[in-house]
Parts: structure tokens; sequence; C-alpha cells
């Protein structure tokens, strides 16, 4: 039996297995780096090792400080989790030595999957249907091809290559990606499914040789190979083709003599066709969506009873009821080439949920949160906030409450891919089950904001500077006489902010009764930034006439036309936050006197988010034209392109490969060729308009990857 | 709580005549104030704009905090005069980072921002606005100097502007010039006497004597710049603390200079931070005046309407009846309140008053007075019981109170009556009035009439026949001129209050004045106890 038990691991899937320990009795260790000291699974453990440092190969990629640890902290029993050391076969074989026990499969087994090129050896003798497999550019057969890393994992090391002339440099910065994150450069071809579907069979397999399968789930719905929605079960699964997955993941599952919790994925192509992917020896992210389906399953609680020796208590796959949707929430910018955000979480709210890591009694929703309200989202890893599942009889109606908790959240701080996340489960494509692995670049619709009507966006702005009006009010000397008062002359009040289209202003004006006698939302003058879209503000459409119900700093009522509506308002420094039923927008109010600033030369290319300089394939002087590759910055294991925004001469190179820059640090300065002469004198710049000198930097890698 | 009852009927037919009344009066005010806010003429403000300026109205909207309130004082000066309404000065209490402050900018689109008999009047109002309140001053500099035509009336007696600003630097009282244009000759002394001075680069010019005069004087060539641009003050002759690169820099630096000036109202504050809103509509306050001003009416309806929850507590409510004397808060400072109820003043409501007011100084208590009044009672009776001495204790309570006093005229305020409930020359605090009222030693048929008597009386004197026409005609020549010359408007052009006021926003005009009379010491005068009369 176990008695105390190490998660290898950080985030929401420590907090999952802490709870599954803590109904079962079993005490828990958790392990931090640095960087996680204050996260919640951290003091929610009953006791805790510290790994110094936050890179994750001085952390949680570090076998033996994990084993070491787990004897200090009297641990029994080592849990890997997802991602880091979980399909580390010496990993698994290290604790094993140390004598504690392993929840996982054996380390031959890890290692029989891992190795992408010889499971798919192994699978095909067992009769399951696989792809090609190509591990030379001139044996390649056919293109459309994605390249894939032998080791990977998590999307990474992948690339589609669309024909023969981007294959070697594809295979190289696959392989050069693939090395960084694995260990291992081997990276292979296979033919392109067009259409594909991701679907996957969840299994457990004890140490009897019972293999049980339950059900699938598809994951079609994905981000540069990264999921970010799954489901159960799949809209295009039929019984037929159900049984035909299960019964071909178990005989995968028994080809290698499998024990444990394990996934197997396919591609399943329009057709039904469906080809072995590969195998996950672990915990799989998404497994919540099944725990739900499947009445009274916990599977963190059978992986510890598979690794004490238990039998698994099922006669055969249990049948689903309902269907349940997960939502992967990412502390990332979908619009600009999925960047990571970081920064403090000042509120993180997520509304009705009715359980939290743990199996759903009934239908409603369960939240799985690595982070709460106050949380510093960091660089060092992966940027999932938390997952939502949305558990419901039917798949009509999983999709809308899912939709409509996350429209209603309250996450401020980081920038999230939630407005995606809506857009997606509300797209009509979805919800008519018609979704493949391409989806996210078949339908560019679902990259718009949720507040995305003019009007609505211009009611938030319009609620945000009612709200610091509001705030202002509260605190001012004097007596509180109406907002704006004047003997003389009404005049309205001005706010500018920086809102995700460029900057506005808003102007709103009071009577001597208070009321609302005039407002307006327009571009601001002094220079705008940013893409079109949200906040267009074009046009002199007047705005409906709006009576204020009631405001204060935190909340906003406004009667529009007869129809009230609220808008929750929370702000940090000069940041606001507007919540209403539409969705979520963020505004940051403009100084109303800038500060003098040197100016930022013109051409200046800034770092679009922390990390290191990665490659620099230009040098000072050298010519550019508009696009080219200048250099690329490294964060989070991806590379971030910065490109020429015009042709010109690389007048300033500041940085070096390998230097860290923070945000805003200038990169690179063009001198393009059309240069005008020096800004007029005294004439300044808004961090407005720097931002649109970094937004420029980061646009281009944003085409790239979306389209 | 003693909550006022109101016996207003808003449906009846008197309150929409009064109404009715009360509008017209309004709109004669808001074209007024137009005239004010027009400044100079389109032709002036777009030359002005097109120099890149902001006008001084955008300089005073920038420089307060945002969504405060501006109380615009003595706005309609030199109204129904032949210079243009406003006076090319604006001026009013503000709130900058916090600090309440008189705020005064020239308005350089009327005739330059040149200093006319009326700007002088109203620039030393405002200065001793400022001085008696103890609200630091910032002037918002853009003068072409002294109106020459006038220079006769306005520059030996200018030099008081010079003068007040360094004796309020001495009181304690900081003072900001933001110089955004012309300073020069006497006006260079504005930023000269001021503690604190901005100038704003490529715009300010600050010397003693332009290049021409610098000519003709030494024979010097010079040019603006090196005599007195905001460079070479800030660099060379040191005139200049902060060198704005514009406009907006140079509000911004006067912002942070107020915010470092760790400023203290010497005052208590309200005794309750949120005051409840009266419990009934500002709105009817327009409809109680009555059109007709011989017509008293009670001034409790205006009390209910304009004090923290309507609570008032009157004071001798059976004594001396027609002024109505009490207790109430106004934002949240307590203040005691005299108000004409019939407009006469007999002995008994001179010594309630006298009395009142004696009360008002031993608590400190700040004294707001509505001014309907006809004056003291005449007669022989009235001579014979004394009304003069009574009238006399009243004047000379208010005289030597030492409480700060606050007077609306609301209707009428004649002869001595003028006097007793605090007029002008009795120095308030702050004096506004309504677009209804009127002021003057006596109503114009009044003052006809007695004209007219005295015209019989000279005639039979010196045996000469009565021209029963003419003095038809003279009647109806003084009376017209007579109401004219007592109309709040044309008062107010010449000074004799702080402005015409909007009757709704009485409560927060007030609340606005007490607040900023709360940056100095309010206490009462220590000399004698409180008199029984």
């Amino acid at each position: 039996m176990i008695r105390r038990l190490l998660v290898a691991n950080r985030g929401e899937i420590a907090r999952r297995i802490f709870a599954t320990c803590r109904a079962m009795g079993i005490e828990t260790v958790a392990v931090y780096s640095d960087a996680d000291a204050d996260l919640p699974y951290v003091s929610e453990a009953d006791y805790a090792v510290r790994l110094p440092g936050s890179a994750p190969t001085a952390t949680y990629l570090r076998g033996d400080l994990i084993v070491n640890a787990a004897r200090k902290a009297g641990a029994d029993a080592v849990h890997p989790g997802y991602g880091f050391l979980s399909e580390r076969a010496d990993f698994a074989a290290a604790v094993a030595t140390a004598g504690l026990t392993w929840i996982g499969p054996p380390a031959k087994v890890i290692a029989a999957m891992g190795a992408k090129l010889d499971a798919k050896k192994r699978v095909a003798q067992a009769g399951v249907p696989t792809l090609p497999t190509w591990t030379h550019p001139l044996d390649v057969e056919s293109f459309p091809v994605m390249v894939k890393a032998s080791a990977g994992g998590g999307g990474r090391g992948m690339r589609f290559v669309l024909d023969p002339s981007a294959l070697p440099d594809a295979l190289e910065s696959a392989s050069h990606e693939a090395l960084a994150a694995f260990g291992d450069g081997t990276v292979f071809c296979e033919p392109y499914v067009d259409r594909a579907r991701h679907i996957e069979v969840q299994l457990m397999a004890d140490g009897d040789g019972n293999v049980v399968t339950f059900g699938e789930r598809e994951c079609s719905i994905q981000r540069r190979h990264q999921k970010i929605i799954e489901e159960t079960p799949s809209p295009m699964v039929s019984q037929k083709l159900r049984g035909q997955l299960c019964d071909a993941a178990t005989s995968v599952a028994r080809a290698i003599d499998y024990v444990g919790a394990g996934t197997v994925e396919f591609i399943v192509a329009p057709n039904g066709d469906y080809f072995f992917l590969e195998m996950n020896t672990r915990l799989q992210v998404e497994h919540g969506v099944t725990e739900c389906v499947v009445g009274m399953l916990d599977l963190v609680r059978l992986q510890l009873l598979v690794a004490e020796g238990g039998v698994l208590p099922y006669d055969g796959a249990p049948p689903l009821r309902g269907h349940a949707i997960e939502a992967r929430l990412y502390a990332e910018d979908p619009s600009n080439a999925w960047l990571p955000s970081t920064g403090t979480l000042h509120r993180f709210h997520i509304p009705g949920i009715s359980g939290e890591f743990r199996p759903l009694i009934a239908p409603g929703l369960r939240l799985d949160s690595g982070v709460e309200t106050g949380t510093q989202v960091g660089v060092h890893y992966d940027p999932l906030l938390a997952k939502v599942i949305a558990w419901a009889p039917t798949r009509g109606e999983a999709a809308r409450l899912l939709a409509s908790t996350l429209a209603r959240a309250h996450i401020h701080g980081v920038v999230t891919n939630r407005d995606l996340l809506v857009q997606v489960l509300r797209h009509t494509s979805f919800r008519s089950g018609q979704i493949d692995i391409g989806f996210l670049e078949r339908h560019p619709d679902v990259f718009a904001p949720l507040v995305s009507s003019t009007e609505s966006a211009k009611l938030s702005c319009l609620a945000a500077a009612l709200a610091g009006a509001a705030a202002r009010h509260e605190v001012s000397a004097g007596p509180r006489v109406p907002i704006g008062w004047r003997n003389v002359g009404g005049v309205p009040q001005l706010v500018g902010y920086q809102g995700p289209g460029g900057s506005v202003e808003v102007s709103y004006q009071f009577d001597r009764s208070g009321n609302l006698v005039a407002w307006s939302v327009r571009r601001a003058e002094r220079g705008g930034a940013g893409a079109p879209g949200i906040l267009d503000l074009a046009g002199p459409e007047p705005e409906p006439p709006v009576e204020v119900v009631a405001a204060t700093a935190e909340r906003v009522s406004l009667d529009v036309t007869g129809i009230r509506v609220d808008f929750d308002v929370h702000t940090v420094g000069h940041v606001s936050y507007v919540d209403s039923t539409e969705g979520s927008i963020t505004l940051v109010e403009l100084p109303r006197f800038p500060e003098p600033r040197p100016d930022l030369a013109e051409g200046s290319l800034v770092a679009p988010l922390p990390g290191a300089v990665g490659r620099v394939v230009v040098t000072p002087g050298q010519r550019v034209t508009s696009g080219d590759l200048l250099l690329t910055v490294e964060a989070m294991k991806l590379e971030h392109p910065v490109h020429a925004p015009s042709s010109g001469v690389v007048a300033e190179l500041p940085v070096a490969a390998g230097a860290q820059v923070d945000t805003g640090a200038i990169l690179a300065v063009i001198q393009p060729d059309d240069a005008v002469p020096a800004p007029a004198p005294g004439r300044r710049r808004s961090p407005a308009a720097r931002g649109e000198r970094a937004a420029s930097a980061r646009r281009p890698a944003a085409h790239q990857a979306e389209r | 709580m003693p909550i006022l009852a109101s016996a207003l009927d808003p449906q009846s037919p008197s309150y929409a005549e009064n109404r009715t009344a009360m509008l017209e009066r309004l709109t004669e005010l808001e074209e007024a104030l137009d005239g004010a806010r027009a400044g100079g003429g389109e032709k002036y403000v777009a030359r002005h704009r097109s120099r890149g300026r902001l006008l001084p109205r955008e300089r005073i909207e920038l420089l307060i905090d945002r969504d405060t309130a501006f109380l615009e004082l003595c706005a309609v000066a030199a109204f129904a005069t032949d210079f243009p309404i406003g006076a090319s000065v604006i001026g009013g209490i503000g709130i900058v980072e916090g600090v309440e402050c008189m705020i005064i900018a020239n308005d350089p689109t009327v005739r330059g921002g040149s200093v006319n008999p009326f700007t002088l009047r109203k620039s030393n109002r405002l200065a001793q606005i400022a001085a008696t309140n103890r609200l630091p001053v910032i002037n918002l500099v853009e003068s072409g100097g002294a109106d020459l035509p006038t220079q006769a009336q306005i520059f030996i007696p200018g030099g008081r502007i010079f003068r007040d600003l360094t004796r309020a630097s001495s009181e304690r009282l900081p003072t900001i010039a933001v110089v955004f244009g012309n300073a020069t000759a006497g006006g260079a002394y504005l930023p000269g006497m001021s503690d604190h001075t901005i100038f704003v680069k490529n715009q300010a010019s600050v010397y003693l004597a332009g290049p021409p005069l610098v000519k003709m004087a030494t024979g010097e060539d010079t040019d603006d710049e090196s005599l007195g641009g905001a460079e070479m003050h800030a660099t060379r002759s040191g005139l200049a603390d902060y060198l704005a690169v514009d406009e907006r820099d140079a509000i911004r630096l006067a912002r942070r200079t107020v915010a470092r000036l760790n400023w203290r109202k010497l005052g208590s504050g309200p005794r309750a931070l949120i005051a409840p809103e009266p419990k009934y509509d500002a709105e009817e306050l327009l409809g109680i005046p009555s059109a007709d001003l011989r017509n008293p009416f009670d001034p409790r309806e205006i009390v209910a309407r304009v004090v923290d929850g309507s609570d008032f507590d009157e004071f001798k409510p059976l004594y001396g009846t027609s002024l109505v004397t009490g207790w109430a808060q106004l934002h949240g400072y307590p203040i005691g309140v005299l108000a004409n109820s019939r407009g006469v003043l007999f002995s008994a409501e001179s010594q309630k008053a006298a009395q009142f007011i004696q009360l008002a100084n031993a608590a400190d208590t700040p004294l707001v007075f509505l001014q309907n009044t006809t004056g003291y009672m005449v007669g022989a009776k009235y001579e014979q019981d004394g009304i003069i001495k009574h009238g006399a204790q009243m004047i000379n309570a208010v005289a030597n109170s030492h409480v700060p006093h606050l007077t609306v005229n609301i209707g009428a305020s004649y002869g001595a009556g003028n006097y007793g409930m605090c007029g002008r020359a009795f120095e308030p605090r702050f004096l506004f009035a309504w677009p209804n009222a009127r002021s003057a030693v006596m109503g114009g048929p009044q003052l006809a009439g007695v004209l007219s008597i005295i015209g019989k009386q000279a005639a039979t004197a010196a045996g000469r026949d009565f021209d029963a026409d003419s003095d038809e005609a003279m009647k109806l020549a003084v009376t017209s001129q007579i109401e004219e010359q007592s109309a709040a408007l044309f008062l107010s052009g010449r000074l004799y209050d702080d402005g015409v006021i909007d009757p709704r926003d009485t409560r927060t005009v007030l609340g606005i004045c007490l607040s900023a009379i709360h940056s100095g010491p309010v206490e009462g005068t220590r000399t004698y106890g409180v008199f029984r009369f």
C-alpha cells in the first residue's frame, strides 16, 4: 500500500493527483522550482521539496534530484504526471531502483513506445494500421508530409511540409527543436492526411493482463499540433468504429504487455480509415472528459490501484453517459502567433464550477486549475492555466455551457486564448461536428475577439471610463458635487485607453443631476496602433442613448435603449478589465500627460516577449528586404522570428545570440530605404506608438503561423 | 431629525408662472455666459488655435483633476459695458492634484489678453478670494499687458496684482505662474513675483522691454528669444524654474508642482463625508421665487432644497418671523442660515439676527444669508420704537462677525436690508445672485415715485405749475433705468457679486465655496459673550 506519494510535476496536474491522494488517505509530497514556490499546489501538499533554480532542465527534468527528494521526504511512490519525466524510461527505472513505487508502465514499456519509429513497427506487426514512415528526404514518396520527432510530443519538432524544396529546412529546424526539447534530434516523415481527425482511446491495463478501454476522445481542435479542445465521445465515431478503435488500442497494449493508464492515439481520415499515431504511456492532460462520461471513474485512483498490484474492477468497457468537452485555457495570444503571456493573474474566477480535480457526480462544470487569483504566470513552463470541462447530456448542451462559462470568466492580468475557445465552441462547424486538425486554419473567423461588435466594445470602454470616474469621485477632495460639474458651459470628460485594436478616447458628460447627457468613443488622435477588428471605430455613427443605472468603481449598469447591461470593471493600476456577458476586454489607460521620453529611433524593432536571442542571421550594415528574417527570440522552447518591417539597412544590432532580453528591448534598428529625416523637434512618441512597432515585429510571425 | 415639510405645489399656476419667468432669466444668463465662452470670437480663436495653442478654458480643463468640478467666478464681468464679457480673464476654483486652487487664466483671444479696467477689478477680486480663503493661486499667463487706451485707469492701481502675489507668498499661500505666451513689461512681474514658474518652450516671452523699446532706450539690437525666451530664462536668467516642451507638458509640470506643495487645509473637514441629498428636487427651485418680487415666498422651501437631508433646526421660530434663522449642514459643513421670509426687517427680526450671528460666532459656524428683503421697516411708529438702533445692532453683528459668510441674493436686496443681510460692502467670502435677483437703494417705481413727490413739492414751493406729462415721462425713464441697473446680470457685470448662478446649482456652488473656505481656519469673533437683545 502506498503511504506517501511524490508528484514529480507541477501546476494543475499536481493538484489533480493530490486531490485523489487525499480522497484515498495517501500523504502527498510536492517538488517545486524557485519560480513555482508560491503556486497553490505547493502549499496544498503535505510536504514540499525545493528544486533549486527555475529552468526545467535544472528542476523538473532532474530525475536524480526528484528521486533524492522522494527519499528525503519519506515518499514511497512517485507519480510523474504528464510531460517532463513522465515518458522517460530512465527515470522510471531510477525510481524503481530506489525502491519506490512508480506510477506508470514499466521502464521497458515506456522505452518501447517512446521511440516512435520502433513503436510504429511493433504496432504494425500487431495488425494495427499505421502510416508509411520515411526517415530520409529521398525516401519521401508523396507530398505534403508531416515531419515528426521520434522522441516528440506536444507538437514540438513537428513541421508541415508542402513541397520537396522546403523539406531540408524543415527537417533541420525540427531536428534542432527536438534536440533542444527532448535531447534526441531524430526526425522522420509521414504522409499528411488531409482533414484528418485526432481520436484517441483511453485504456487501463493491470498486472494480470486485463485491458479495459474507456471509449475515445476526439482532440482535433489543435493549435500548432497542441490540443486545445477535447471531447468524448467523438461526434464522428460510430458504435462500430468505436469498437474497432478500442480493439486496436487493446491490441497495441497487449502487444507490449502494457500496464497502467495509457492512451493510444489514431489519425482518422474523413472516410473512417484510421492509423496508429503513437501511444502515450502516461495520464493525459485531457483525461478529465473520460472521467465525466464514465461513471464513478477516477483514472488516478486506478493508476494507484494498479501500481499497488490491484486488479481492475471492470468486466469490459463501461458505458458512456452524456458528453464532456474540455477547453484548455492557455496564457497565450492566439492573434499574435500564440505568444505566451506572462504576469500577475490579478483575478481568476470561473463561474458556476461544481467540482475541482475530481470526477463529477452529476453533469456540470469541472475545473482543474494550476493557478488562482494572484498567481504569477512565468516564462519557464507550459502556459496552461487551467482546464475547464463541461459535462452535459448532449454535445450541444456541453458546448453551449462551456462557451458561456468561459465567456463569463474573469481572467485578468495575462492574455489568454479564452476568446478563441469560445469562438470555436460556438462555431457552426464545430457544433455540427465538422472538425479536423486543420480547423483553426480553415476558420480564421474564430480568431475574432468576443467583444467584436462596435457597440459592445464602445459600451465596455464607456463602462471602464465611468468606473474610473466613480473611483476618482469617491476619493476626490472637496464636496461630492456632480461629476465634472461646471457652472459655465459643460465640457465632456476625456479618458484615453489603449485597447485591443488601438487607442481610443472616451468622452462622457453628466448634467447637474448626474444624468449622462453625452458620450462617445472615438479613435484617439494622439496616434493609435493595432490591428483592425475590435474597436475599429471608423465611421461617425452616433452612440446609442445610454442611461447610467448605477456606477461604482467595480460595477457599471447601463440602460442601453431600454435594455439593462451590467459590466464588471476591475482596475489594477492603469489597466481596466471589463467583463460582461458579451466577453472581456482589457483597456490600458493612457497617461493624461505623457512624460517626455527619449525617442526610439525610427525603424527600431523591440523584443515582443522576454526570452533569449536565438539565431541572429543579419549583420550590421546588411541590406534587408521587407519580411526578411533578422533574428529569433526563443522563449518557451518556441522560436519567435523577428522580420524586417520594411526594406532598408540594418543600422543597429545591439543584441547577440544567447542574450537575455526583456519585452521592449531593442533588438535591431532598420534604416528604411525611404527614410524620412528625423522627426520634428519636440515630437514625442506615445507608448501606443511604441507598441505599434512591437506589433509590427511580430505580425509577420502571426501570419506565418495562422495561414 | 427635523426634516422641513414642503407646501410647494408644482401643479399650481403660480409655480408655472414663476418657473416660466425664471427660465426666461436663465436664458438671458446662458446668453451672457455664451458671450463669455466665445472669448475673442471665432476669428481670434481660430488664429490662436492655428498657432497650435490651447484655449484658456482648455488649459484649465487639463489642469484640474479629472471628473472634478470647476466653479467659475465673475464669469460675466464687464457685462453691459464697452468691454467683452468676461473681461479677458477666466478665474475660478478648481481641484489640482487634490488641492483646491484659485486658477486665473488670461484669455489671449480677447485683444491679446490685455488688461482693461474690468480685467483688473476681476483679477483683484479673484486674488482677494484666494487670500481670504487661503487658496493656492495658479496663474496661466498669456497677456499683452495693459489695454493702452484705458491705461490711465489701470496703470496705477494695477500694481496691486503684484503686491497681492508676493503678499500671498508671505502668507504661505503658494503662487504658481505658468507662462504660455507674452508676459512683458509689468506682466513680467507675474512670474517674477510667483513662488513657482513654468515657461513653455518657444512660446513664453518674458521681458521688461521688447526689441523696439530696447533699441529706443539703449540702441541695442536684440531679439525676442535672447530678451525673454523660455529657454533663456530656464538656462540663463533663472526666472523659469521649469522649461516645458509644450503646453501639455507645462500643465503637467504645474500639476506636479501642486502635488509637491505638501498642502494642508487649516479648517476642519466636513462633519459627514457623504452628505445626504435634500429630500426635495432642486429642479423645483425654479418655481419658488415669485415672478413678481412684490410677492414674498417662504425661504424654507429654498432651504429644503439646498441643505443636507432638508434637515433644518429653526432658531426662534416664533419670534421675528419675517426672518428665518436656523442650523443645518451643507455637504457636511455646519452652517447657520438667515433668510428673509416676508421682505421687511422689523426690530424683532434685527435683534433675532444679531443674536443668531453671535451664536454662530460662538460655535465657529459659517453663515449663509439668503437675501430677499425690501429693507428695514419705515414709518413713525417704527422710527420711534428704534428701528435704526435695532437695525444697527444687526449690521454691527454682521460687520464684526468673524465666521465666513456666504450670501445669495434669491430675490430682492434693497436699502439697508442689503447691508444687514451681508451685501457686498460687508465682505462675504462669496456672494452670488440668482438670475431673478435685483438690488438697489430701492425699487424703480418707488424711486420714481419719490422723485415725483419731491418734484411736486419743489414746483409748489417755487409756485410753478406741475407738468404731469413730463412727470410721467420722468417716472417711466427712472423706473426703466433703475430696473436695468438693479438686474443681477448688470450688477454682476460690475463685479458687485461673484457670479449669477442657476438656482438649481445653489447647493453645489455653496458646497464648493464652503470646502474652499475651510482651506483657512474658521473661527468666530471672541470679543464678547453672546448678547441677548
